[in-house]
């Protein structure tokens, strides 16, 4: 699995980080933008990563993990190919939110929080994506898409490899 | 209601709004010259007097923060943060600015940065919100090339240098200081207050953190004037907004309004409640503000005008709830925002959050008892004013609200174990 054992970046991104350190008043400001590029790189933060990132700044791993576990969009685990992150929030909860996301479990045969089991899709609910206007709607990896029916969703599911 | 002006959405709907070029045709970096060419005070003095008040939430003075700046920094440098972390539930309106038009965002950058001193300036952009983040960093590389930012401006001897920075998720950096946190590496806890940002922010150093649609202001008030922007608003704040309206309405959409038009004006600007259905309760300004019902909306949209209706003009999110609306499991959804988004430093806000949430969570359930909604405003109320930060005052507006408004939904909940709304419906309860 990608991320497990001891891990280091590739030499392009090692160069990418230190560029991105050169860039603020203070190296550490670059941890997240650092972190995004691991989590490119491995898809996910697993502990080994947090190590290397640590080492990278010259923090502790212990530090690392508490900055990894406070923002949601970094990885704790494998995800897979694509990420689906349903909003439940208010606007989107007064439109069928929770309709949505029976449909997708149904159709993906997963609960929230799990994987398919062939690694494609990850199914999440997210808090206010800010795109309110498009109610219901979830995020697929980096597109917003919405307002969701169960015909829209047999699409998105269409397309993606 | 005043002549309608578009101050910020008047490009939207153009072909390539996003492009320099399309900026350009309708005058766009025309007020960055003139400002250029005015002193720095000259500038402050002129928001100040325009009456502009921040759009990210509190409603603070723009000029007055600007004037927070010490003049004599001991050598450090000021610098611009650019609050774009929008996270408040029911907003969308500075998305919208970042992708329909990130170059009048830009420039009204670059006037603030020339008025406070600052050089150098972070946009700090919601994690999720990739295609405004590649939109705006396209647009940085286009002004760049036009000399419009970076070194030495249009000839003027001002350097004005961008970075970018994208969140990683985390409601709680919208907070200024969460925000701060997290762009120096670290989880967002906000800060204790005093010292206040503009005088220890970002690095140590001075800091003016403006919104993203409070700077876009920026440019038209240089453009036309502080007398004209008041003008256009109530005694106490000027200008126009963009609401951000959903929910049960025929148009969800960002509407641009005086800040002196009506909720119910806005609601007929998004086409009215939905097919069919009436108005049963209104959210004026974003998820922390207290709800309105049906009878409260003749109220003006502006800072004091919601003030005095007993909720807040916020964020400007409007969420519009017709009567199929089951008010408590509504408050069931928001109290879930809340107890997820709690950073957790401070124990009446960890506790609370968590507390309220599952015993609205249990109501909801048909298994709440008679005692609960009158512990959950008590509870509530007992924290506010506690905290390190306003996210748990802004939790408490619902709190309060939802249930002083709608009190017999709640006893009816309790008593039946059902819906009076909806009866036969079943809630869907997460785990948190
Ligand atoms: C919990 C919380 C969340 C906030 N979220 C945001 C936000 O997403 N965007 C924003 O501009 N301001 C947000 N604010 C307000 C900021 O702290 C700050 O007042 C604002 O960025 C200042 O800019 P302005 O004066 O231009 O409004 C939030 C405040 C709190 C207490
Ligand atoms: S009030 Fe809540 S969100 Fe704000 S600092 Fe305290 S615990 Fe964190
Ligand atoms: S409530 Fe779903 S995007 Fe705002």
């Amino acid at each position: 699995m990608r991320g497990a054992g001891r891990v280091a970046f590739s030499a392009e991104t090692l160069a990418r980080a230190r560029e991105l350190m050169a860039a603020y008043p203070a190296p550490r400001a670059a941890l997240l933008p650092v972190l995004r590029l691991a989590q490119e790189e491995f898809g996910w933060i697993s502990p080994e990563v947090e190590e290397h990132v640590a080492g990278l700044f010259g923090l502790t791993p212990a530090h690392v993990h508490e900055v990894v576990t406070f923002y949601h969009l970094l990885h704790q685990k494998p995800v897979g190919r694509h990420v689906l992150s349903v909003c439940h929030t208010l606007s989107c909860w007064l439109m069928g939110a929770e309709g949505i996301i029976a449909y997708l479990k149904e159709r993906l045969g997963i609960e929230e929080g799990e994987t398919t089991p062939d690694g494609r899709v990850t199914l999440l609910r997210a808090e206010c994506l800010c795109a309110c206007e498009l109610a219901p709607m979830m995020q697929v990896d980096d597109d917003y898409v919405g307002p969701l029916t169960r015909e829209r969703i047999d699409e998105v599911l269409e397309r993606l490899d | 209601m005043p002549p309608r002006e578009r101050l910020l959405t008047r490009s939207f709907d153009l072909p390539d709004s996003h492009r320099l070029e399309t900026s350009r045709r309708s005058g766009g970096y025309e007020a960055l010259r003139k400002a250029l060419g005015m002193a720095p005070a000259a500038i402050t003095e002129e928001v100040r007097r325009a009456n502009l008040r921040g759009l990210g939430g509190a409603g603070f003075g723009t000029g007055m923060k600007w004037g927070f700046v010490p003049k004599e920094t001991g050598g450090k440098p000021v610098y611009l943060v650019v609050n774009a972390d929008e996270g408040e539930p029911g907003t969308f309106k500075d998305r919208y600015l970042l992708e329909r038009d990130p170059h009048l965002v830009l420039e009204g950058m670059a006037i603030t940065g020339f008025a406070v001193g600052a050089r150098r300036a972070f946009v700090y952009i919601r994690g999720e919100y990739v295609r405004p983040y590649r939109i705006l960093a396209g647009a940085i590389e286009e002004a760049a090339r036009a000399n419009l930012l970076g070194p030495n401006i249009l000839g003027s001897g001002f350097d004005f240098e961008i970075t970018l920075h994208r969140g990683a998720g985390a409601y709680i950096c919208g907070e200024e200081t969460g925000l701060l946190e997290s762009l120096e590496g670290k989880k967002g806890w906000p800060r204790l207050k005093p010292p206040f940002p503009a005088v220890v922010g970002a690095f140590g150093c001075p800091t003016v953190i403006n919104n993203v649609e409070t700077l876009a202001l920026v440019p038209r008030i240089i453009e036309r004037g502080a007398e004209w922007f008041a003008g256009l608003g109530t005694g106490t704040q000027g200008g126009t907004r963009i609401y951000s309206v959903s929910g049960h309405v025929r148009r969800p959409g960002p509407y641009e309004l005086p800040v002196s038009a009506t909720l119910r004006e806005l609601i007929e600007e998004a086409g009215g409640v939905r097919d069919g259905h009436r108005l049963k309760a209104v959210v004026p300004g974003g998820s922390s503000a207290a709800i309105l019902t049906a009878e409260e909306i003749d109220c003006t949209l502006d800072v004091d005008g919601l003030k005095a209706a007993g909720s807040m003009a916020g964020s400007a999110g409007v969420v519009v709830m017709d009567e199929t609306t089951c008010i408590v499991e509504a408050l069931y959804v928001v109290a879930r925002f809340y107890a997820h988004e709690s950073c957790g430093q401070c124990t009446p806000c960890r506790e609370s959050t968590g507390w309220i949430y599952r015993v609205v969570g249990r109501i909801l359930q048909g298994k709440g008892r008679p005692e609960d909604p009158d512990q959950i405003l008590d509870i509530a109320r007992k924290g506010v004013g506690t905290t390190i930060c306003a996210f748990y005052d802004g939790a408490v507006g619902p709190y309060l609200s939802y249930i002083e408004k709608f009190r017999p939904e709640f006893d009816h909940h309790i008593r039946t174990g059902g819906c009076d709304v909806q009866p036969g419906r079943v809630p869907v309860l997460t785990t948190h």
